[in-house]
């Protein structure tokens, strides 16, 4: 039934998950994946490159982004960080998980309600979530390592991407929302927004849970390895 | 009217700016590299309309050749030591967060209003395009906020944008490469080809087993394209509607609202999510380039369980 020449353009993605796990530079990875599966897929070197170059332009959209960074940049010369950290350090409830896990239900929250632009890596994470995270630990827990910091940063980038992730579907007018319903509709089925919107709220509620869990886990982890690092110091 | 254009000339200025301060930057020894790369960027933006389709893929794989093979470096424009950071930090005290709250505060309004504001019969911005041209009206007040409240200079905030892109370097470029990729992959026949595959996988003999596949199936589609968007058409085409919907009578609404969050179940783990997963990791400098996905993946498996768990429930009861 499956016949090989209808598969080779799976050929391309070989390529990806082969490229990306022996962390050979994206950009040539992606590239040698599309004029692959291209050539796989019937098209000759200069109608690759071609698909490539329409699509790429087209999609220069995805890269205005980036004027926010000299914005953050000039903020950050000012002091922003520095500013976000006082802020916490201030408040002596604060911890790594109650920072987290109180934007993950803001950010949540937020973009069900459709106000999607109030976050983001570049604008919120970089300059105020990640600082005020790790200026929480270290009133906490004292001076960390750079890999303890490097992990809270990390989790603060998770923390955005779950909360955006499983609120976005609760809001009628997103992208998903409008794509799931043209495409039942082609398909014979008429649903309205709001039938498929309530729907994203289990798993937005089980999801805010798991996280959060794991969060707090995570906070709970970091206290023990700094008791267990002080531990040793007194020792040696 | 004023429409992405504008939008996109703005954002070639932008980088314009940047490639000509990479260029002048003898502390980076891989100026040049930069320069080309950032100058070719910019470009895309400036004249990417008339260079033609071939013309806009030589200057991709012009892109990829320098990052790729010779490189990227780090400027490293002089910037504010430590200690004046908290000597300006206490100065300013929370004017700070004004313009930082600036740019998505004027995002969120713009991108809501614009399409309201009729000149002479005719929408002033194109609707359709509201919340780029928000965005980048957003970043513009955010400027000015910056330097007549701050005081910070013009040409520092282009030294500063600047050292963010060298710390994103081939990450500020991915995105878009992947959405490209995502666009050849259909013409060649990549969704087709997993769309079979997976339909010839699926054990179709109880209602558990069809719903599991589905929203595995969505999860690890969505991991190969890096986005969830193009692989719900495929699964929900494949495997969603005969199986779940035809065979045993699931609600279409509750599968697909369900079957899409198992997809971003898929996205959350996947370097193909650059925009996602990568960029924050070299925006934040972390050592690890898949540190946020490796903190990501045990949520994933879990949501990913509770979705099939919550789909099983649920589909075939309304």
């Amino acid at each position: 039934m499956i016949d090989a020449e209808h598969m080779l353009p799976l050929l391309g993605v070989a390529v990806v998950v082969l490229g990306f796990v022996a962390r050979i530079n994206p950009l040539l990875v992606v590239m040698a994946a599309a004029i692959v599966s291209g050539l796989a897929g019937g098209l000759d070197l200069v109608g690759v490159i071609s698909a490539f170059g329409k699509a790429f332009n087209e999609n220069r959209y995805v890269s205005v982004s980036w004027l926010v960074l000299p914005v953050i940049g000039a903020l950050e010369r000012a002091g922003l960080q520095e500013r976000a950290r006082d802020l916490i350090v201030q408040i002596r409830a604060a911890s790594v998980f109650s920072i987290l896990c109180l934007y993950l239900l803001i950010r949540q929250v937020a973009v069900a309600i459709g106000l999607t632009s109030l976050g983001g890596q570049a604008t919120m994470v970089r300059p105020l979530i990640a600082p005020m995270a790790e200026a929480a630990g270290e009133a906490k827990l004292g001076a960390l390592p750079g890999s303890t910091h490097d992990s809270i940063r990390a989790q603060a980038a998770a923390a955005e991407n779950v909360g955006l992730f499983f609120g976005e579907d609760i809001f009628v007018a997103i992208g998903s929302i409008l794509l799931i319903k043209g495409f039942l509709e082609q398909n014979g089925v008429i649903v309205q927004p709001l039938e498929l919107s309530v729907w994203a709220i289990p798993t937005a509620i089980v999801a805010f849970m798991i996280h959060a869990t794991r969060l707090y886990l995570f906070d709970r982890r970091l206290m023990r390895d700094s008791r267990a690092s002080a531990a040793e110091k007194a020792r040696a | 009217m004023i429409g992405l254009g504008a939008v996109y000339l703005f954002a070639g200025l932008v980088f314009g700016a940047v490639a000509a301060l990479s260029a002048r930057d003898a502390t980076n020894p891989k100026r040049w590299a930069n320069a080309s790369f950032w100058g070719l960027f910019a470009s895309s933006f400036l004249l990417g309309d008339r260079l033609g389709d071939f013309g806009n893929g030589l200057l991709v794989l012009a892109m990829v050749v320098v990052a790729g093979t010779v490189g990227l470096g780090i400027g490293r424009p002089s910037t504010t030591a430590p200690e004046e950071r908290r000597a300006l930090s206490h100065r300013f005290g929370n004017r700070l967060f004004v313009p930082a709250l600036a740019i998505p505060t004027v995002t969120l309004i713009g991108s809501f209003t614009l399409k309201d504001i009729v000149v002479g019969g005719t929408p002033l911005f194109d609707p359709g395009q509201a919340t780029l041209i928000s965005l980048a009206l957003g970043v513009t007040i955010a400027l000015f906020l910056t330097r007549t409240m701050l005081r910070q200079p013009m040409l520092a905030a282009f030294q500063e944008g600047r050292k963010l892109m060298d710390l994103l370097g081939w990450a500020a470029l991915l995105p878009q490469m992947l959405a490209a990729l995502g666009a050849v992959f259909a013409l060649a026949g990549v969704g087709a080809a997993v769309g079979d595959l997976a339909a010839q996988a699926i054990p179709s003999d109880n209602r558990f087993a069809a719903v599991a596949a589905y929203t595995v199936g969505m999860a690890v589609f969505t991991a190969i394209m890096g986005n969830a968007f193009a692989a719900f058409p495929v699964m929900t085409a494949g495997i969603g509607l005969p199986l779940i919907v035809m065979k045993y009578g699931g609600d279409p609404a509750i599968m697909s609202a369900i079957g899409m969050l198992a997809g971003f179940c898929g996205t959350l783990t996947t370097p193909m999510a650059a925009n996602f997963n990568l960029v924050p990791a070299a925006l934040l400098g972390l050592q690890d380039r898949y540190a946020v996905i490796k903190a990501q993946i045990p949520t994933a498996l879990m949501v990913l369980l509770a979705n099939t768990v919550l789909m099983y429930a649920l589909v075939f009861r309304f």
